[in-house]
């Protein structure tokens, strides 16, 4: 017989005798290469297409201009078109408005609006030209005309000549629909209007967002910057578009490599269940190999035997996961959108591009993965001695080399060391790093640990002078641990990161439920869409507002949005009265604060949420600057507060302090807080009856804690879907392993049946044994996953999104996984093993030679 | 002369809103010089030839407009678009065989565009045109590619078209606009080419006009033609041609060097075609070389090469050709002038 057809001849007896265990090696390989490429697939569509939407505002501008508050003066546009060097200066003017008849959808009535000077704009930002009707080109110009993309004349449901109704501030104005922007990106929401009418109707007199600046050809442009920069003063940022695109980045990067980690981590417990998987097909066939080395069948012949197998498997299991990954990814976005439902990219039509370098790398990821599986088991069954071999009871001593104590110690010592180290470019790589040697650790320590627990076990029962079953099963565990714990290899990676996930995200929402109930200490709050850069609310409406009856508090807010740095997202600055006394009554503070009474003399006092703190270095005790009024003023950090609303970082402070900075009285939001006796409905028609009532956004606390977690439930519905992905994982680990287990003790059975063991105590030994063992490894699991949550929890989620959170345990959920492992790992012991005793006794023992 | 129409436009500026051209007006200076803002559109046009240090020649081009967009009465924005200011620059050299030109447009305000009254001063961003207080021009405009940088000196007395500044372009008699012309400008100053300067002098025409209503509806386009003689005399004439052949309206004038002028009347004012150019951009047909009679005298038009189309319909839309002409008298060399054909690609609307 040639070799060739000897192999294929090994391989396919092989898969034909054991095709359960086949399948779930390829099934385990193709969901982490599945899971891994259609999260990778996910993100960078929904990145793409966010910054190919967000760069065709921005146009081919070599620079921008931005201040530190959302919008300055327009006085610098002249300044700047007469600039030297700058060949072309284009100003824009950037803000979102109310549109009145989506009100009832909370998250999602607002329509970007830019202004441009389209004659200044024509060379930078094409895209954003409106298409007028033909042959009426200046009807840009119109103080009525606004522009609007494909998707938001769908979204808002307008045709060319319609009128639009949109807020302004407490105002209703009406537009008409002048045309369309052609060469928006699909699903992109946008409206332009001509910048001298949007400042005008919308009230920015005065005001610019930013200006584009195009230079004058042989500029240096770093040069150019510095130099602009230097001449602006620190009011302003002049920024590249690829510092722009690194904004957006970094607007979700913590999310997307989160998101990445936790798909490797699927990989991860692939692996175990490969390894197992493969491991046990080989030292079940340990005879078959020691024969055919009897027989000339060389080393070097059985090793590539071997990893021919591991990497056919691999083949089939890395193409079926890139497909199943690619329908995933397909299926996600069309039913979730390309932010998995979380909103980190709101507006966005995203589509998926298959790139051919991402799936290479990921068939690589799992070719390696199953080969990693394959290599050590094949390397001990080629270094095998024949003869030792084809005797019976090997099984065990074969893998004894594989437990090393001090390699699991290592890993473990590893893994407390990672969790002291800092983020790596504000990414918590060590704390994954932490988890991974965790998990290997924590593994490899298993064969130790259940011989441990299994002779102690076997200690007490011998005491007790037990039944036949009871002992024969503790023998079996006690004694052969090795094999027991490549079964439970699987159900520990699985069964401690499903632990780890519950309880983190558990965590989150009972801190973010308690958060809620924080923030929101009003009964009602009143919004109203803001005028300019002002507040909805003025002096007064606000008193309107405070005069009205039924109401025993009312607060007034003001918020608007910072830059401190130009590749960071905004951060939020809201104004509000503040008990001094004690602010953690208005704030949900954490233990970073300075007392009111200990406050230096002449300070202005800020809260900063934690992200300040991580990200701009915000210590309590430490004296900051913020672009706030005229100049920029010195404040003093007075305490750290929690804020999961915004991860990119927000300041409290004082509403005197601001008004007093600022001169600016208005307002954004209202908390307001009922008399006792006073009914919803009756305050609703009292907002209702002022002369502004119908311009008002009023929502509920409660409603709002009840979209928030909503919102929360969404974002981690991933989530969810990647711990049904890796119960599902486990459970294929015990099943795959089991059953090969015992088919590889067909003939122990055999045995047992002869000296008058009975069928039924046999099948009641194995369901025992499963049980016993997945017990175990559900309690080991629990431990570990424990471990690792106290990493997602302190470390992962501190680092990544800069909050931190109380830890909660999910006691009945929990519970229910580890049952229905337990469940489920006893029957597939029972059905792998009525399979195992199906046959005859003595033609069972009778290969025992 | 007359330009263009370019704001292809108008539908929804209303009329009204703007005051009429009317016959009894008179022009005074210097506040004529300046801008006319309740009136929809108006021009400054300089046109001329002129030679390097080594005898070659070039045609110039360069015209500033106002154009009032009948929006944003109320709105106090500096950005509020109420006057925009378009400028067109065009150079024409044998050498590069077809018309070089550069257009910018913007919205007045900021002190960044704007066209002023008084006196003559016109400025976008950095293209700008002055007169200064002893009467004569400044043009400062860099492009991309060239730019010029004259001084204009006037040589003779302006010259009031038609009825003392009245001028009429249709039968209507509100279809008219105020207009007076510079000729004989003497031009010395600079071309910057390749960012390398080099001296010019020449001689210029310049037109100042401004209307709110122009063209008649049966208009399909016009011809036009500003020289400067030999002899001293200076000759415009043009005529506005019907849609579907024959012409709206025509008009002549031709003063001597001692400052006689004679008018023409429309049925006295005639263009004939002699040779046509296809342009390979817009396929339009222009009649490049042309035949004018006014009353007895024949002026024949040869253009200074074929290509001096200016082809704006990236920015505002309209396409004329406007060139560089030399006119011979009875097979004489008779003097150089600047040919302007419109409406040969689509009709305009004014």
């Amino acid at each position: 017989m040639k070799t060739a057809s000897l192999s294929r001849w090994l391989m396919f007896g092989e898969w034909r005798a054991h095709y359960v265990q086949l399948l779930a090696v390829i099934l385990a390989i193709a969901l982490g290469v599945a899971l891994g490429f259609s999260i990778h697939l996910i993100n960078t569509a929904a990145l793409n297409e966010f910054s190919a939407a967000s760069k065709n505002l921005t146009g081919q501008s070599d620079l921008q201009v931005h201040g530190k508050q959302s919008m300055f003066d327009e006085e610098l546009f002249p300044m700047l078109v007469q600039y030297q060097g700058v060949e072309l200066a284009s100003p824009v003017l950037e803000f979102d408005v109310v549109v009145p008849e989506k009100l009832e959808n909370r998250r999602d009535h607002k329509l970007k609006v830019m202004g441009i000077d389209m004659f200044r704009a024509t060379e930078i930002s094409p895209d954003l030209l409106g298409v007028t009707e033909e042959g009426n080109q200046l009807d840009g110009l119109s103080d009525d005309a606004i522009f609007l993309s494909p998707a938001a004349m769908e979204w808002l449901q307008v045709e060319r000549g319609d009128a639009l109704q949109l807020r302004v501030g407490l105002q209703t104005i009406t537009l008409r629909v002048a045309g369309g922007l052609v060469r928006a990106r699909a699903g992109q929401r946008l409206a332009v209007m001509d910048i001298g009418v949007a400042q005008w109707r919308f009230e920015y007199l005065g005001l610019l967002s930013r200006i584009e600046l195009k230079l004058a050809p042989g500029i240096n442009h770093e040069t150019f910057k510095v130099k602009l920069d230097d001449t602006l003063g620190e009011h302003y940022f002049v920024t590249e578009s690829i510092e722009q695109d690194a904004r957006v980045a970094n607007m979700s990067r913590a999310y997307r490599v989160n998101l990445n980690m936790l798909a490797l981590m699927a990989l991860f417990t692939g692996t175990f269940l490969v390894f197992s998987t493969q491991a046990l097909s080989i030292i079940r066939r340990r005879h078959q190999f020691a024969l055919l080395r009897v027989l000339g069948m060389t080393r070097h012949q059985l090793l590539r035997q071997v990893i021919l197998e591991g990497i056919i498997l691999g083949i089939i299991g890395s193409l079926l996961g890139l497909a199943f990954g690619y329908a995933i990814a397909a299926t996600a976005i069309h039913f979730l959108g390309g932010d998995l439902g979380s909103s980190f990219f709101p507006g966005v039509q995203a589509n998926i591009h298959f790139s051919p370098l991402a799936a290479i790398i990921f068939f690589m990821v799992g070719m390696g993965v199953t080969l990693l599986g394959t290599i050590v088991p094949a390397w001990e069954a080629a270094q095998a001695k024949p003869a030792p071999a084809l005797k019976s009871g090997g099984e065990e001593m074969a893998i004894s080399k594989r437990s090393m104590p001090w390699f699991a110690i290592i890993c473990l010592t590893l893994a407390m060391i990672f969790t002291q180290l800092p983020p790596v470019f504000e990414l918590p790589i060590f704390g994954y790093l932490a988890i991974a040697q965790l998990l290997v650790g924590g593994v490899a320590l298993m064969p130790r640990f259940a011989a441990w627990i299994f002779a102690f076990l076997m200690r007490i029962r011998g005491q007790n002078n037990s039944g036949a079953v009871a002992t024969l099963v503790m023998a079996r565990l006690a004694n052969a641990p090795h094999q027991a714990s490549i079964a439970l290899g699987g159900v520990l990676v699985s069964f401690s990161l499903m632990v780890a996930m519950a309880i983190m995200v558990t965590s989150f929402r009972v801190s973010v439920e308690e958060w809620l109930g924080h923030v929101l200490p009003a009964d009602l709050y009143v919004k109203a869409a803001s005028i300019g850069d002002q507040g909805g609310f003025q002096l007064n409406e606000q008193k309107a507002l405070a005069d009205l009856p039924g109401f025993a508090r009312v607060d007034f807010f003001r918020s608007l949005q910072l830059i401190l740095d130009p590749v960071r997202p905004e951060i939020t600055l809201m104004a509000r009265p503040i008990d001094m006394s004690d602010p953690s009554n208005t704030i949900p503070m954490t233990d970073a604060m300075i007392a009111s009474t200990l406050l230096p003399q002449d300070v202005i006092p800020i809260w900063v949420s934690e992200a300040m703190v991580d990200l701009y270095g915000y210590d309590v005790g430490k004296y900051v600057t913020l672009p706030v009024g005229m100049g920029s003023q010195q404040f003093f950090v007075a305490g750290v507060w929690r804020d999961y609303g915004r991860q990119f970082g927000a300041v409290q402070m004082q509403l005197t302090d601001y008004q007093t900075l600022t001169e600016d009285y208005s307002s954004n939001t209202v908390g307001l807080w009922l008399q006792p006796g006073t009914t919803a409905s009756k305050v609703e028609s009292v907002l209702r009856q002022l002369p502004f009532g119908d311009a008002l956004e009023i929502s509920w606390s409660g409603d709002i804690r009840t979209l928030s977690l909503q919102i929360f439930d969404r974002s981690f519905a991933i989530t969810y879907l990647l711990e049904m992905v890796a119960v599902v994982i486990g459970l294929l680990g015990v099943a795959a392993s089991f059953s090969a287990q015992t088919l590889a003790r067909v003939k122990e059975f055999g045995m047992l049946r002869h000296i008058g063991v009975k069928r039924r105590q046999i099948l009641a030994l194995l369901a025992a044994e499963g049980g016993l063992l997945t017990g175990l490894g559900i309690m080991l699991g629990f431990v570990l996953g424990w471990s690792i949550s106290l990493i997602l929890v302190f470390i992962v989620n501190p680092q990544s999104f800069h909050w931190t959170m109380q830890m909660h345990l999910p006691w009945g959920w929990l519970t229910i996984i580890a049952a229905v492992m337990l469940v489920a790992a006893a029957i597939t012991a029972l059905i792998a093993g009525r399979h195992a005793i199906s046959g005859s006794a003595v033609r069972a023992v009778r290969e025992d030679w | 002369m007359l330009l263009i129409s370019l704001l292809a436009v108008n539908t929804f500026a209303d009329t009204a809103k703007f005051k009429a051209v009317v016959p009894d007006y008179t022009l005074t200076f210097p506040h004529d010089y300046g801008v006319h803002d309740d009136f929809r559109i108006e021009w400054w046009y300089i046109t001329g030839w002129l030679e390097t240090e080594n005898n070659k020649p070039l045609g110039f081009q360069v015209t500033f407009f106002r154009y009032a967009t009948g929006q944003n009465k109320d709105n106090p924005s500096r950005f509020a678009a109420k006057y925009l200011i378009i400028a067109h620059l065009a150079l024409s050299d044998p050498a590069v065989g077809k018309l070089m030109h550069e257009e910018k447009t913007a919205r007045e305000g900021f002190d960044l565009a704007y066209a002023k009254q008084g006196n003559t001063d016109v400025k976008l961003d950095d293209w700008a045109l002055v007169r200064e207080e002893d009467g004569r021009y400044l043009v400062d405009m860099q492009g991309s590619d060239f730019g010029l940088q004259l001084s204009l000196t006037p040589t003779q007395m302006m010259l009031l078209q038609d009825k003392n500044g009245f001028s009429r372009k249709g039968p209507k008699s509100e279809q008219a606009s105020y207009y007076y012309s510079e000729p004989h400008l003497s031009v010395t100053g600079t071309v910057i080419r390749h960012n390398k300067p080099v001296s010019v002098t020449g001689r210029a025409w310049l037109d100042h006009e401004w209307s709110s209503e122009y063209l008649d509806p049966d208009a399909d386009g016009w011809d036009w033609v500003g020289a400067n003689l030999d002899d001293g005399s200076s000759l415009m004439a043009f005529q506005i041609r019907r849609k579907n052949g024959g012409k709206v309206w025509a008009y002549a004038a031709l003063r001597d060097a001692s400052g006689h002028v004679v008018f023409f009347e429309p049925e006295q004012v005639e263009f004939t075609p002699i040779r046509t150019w296809q342009s390979p951009h817009t396929d339009a047909v222009y009649p490049v070389a042309m035949r004018i009679r006014t009353d007895e005298i024949v002026w024949q038009l040869t253009p200074l090469f074929d290509d001096q189309e200016l082809d704006s319909r990236q920015s505002t839309g309209t396409v004329y050709w406007e060139g560089a002409v030399t006119l011979s008298k009875d097979g004489q060399p008779a003097g150089q002038g600047y040919l302007e054909l419109t409406g040969y690609v689509q009709p305009l609307e004014m």
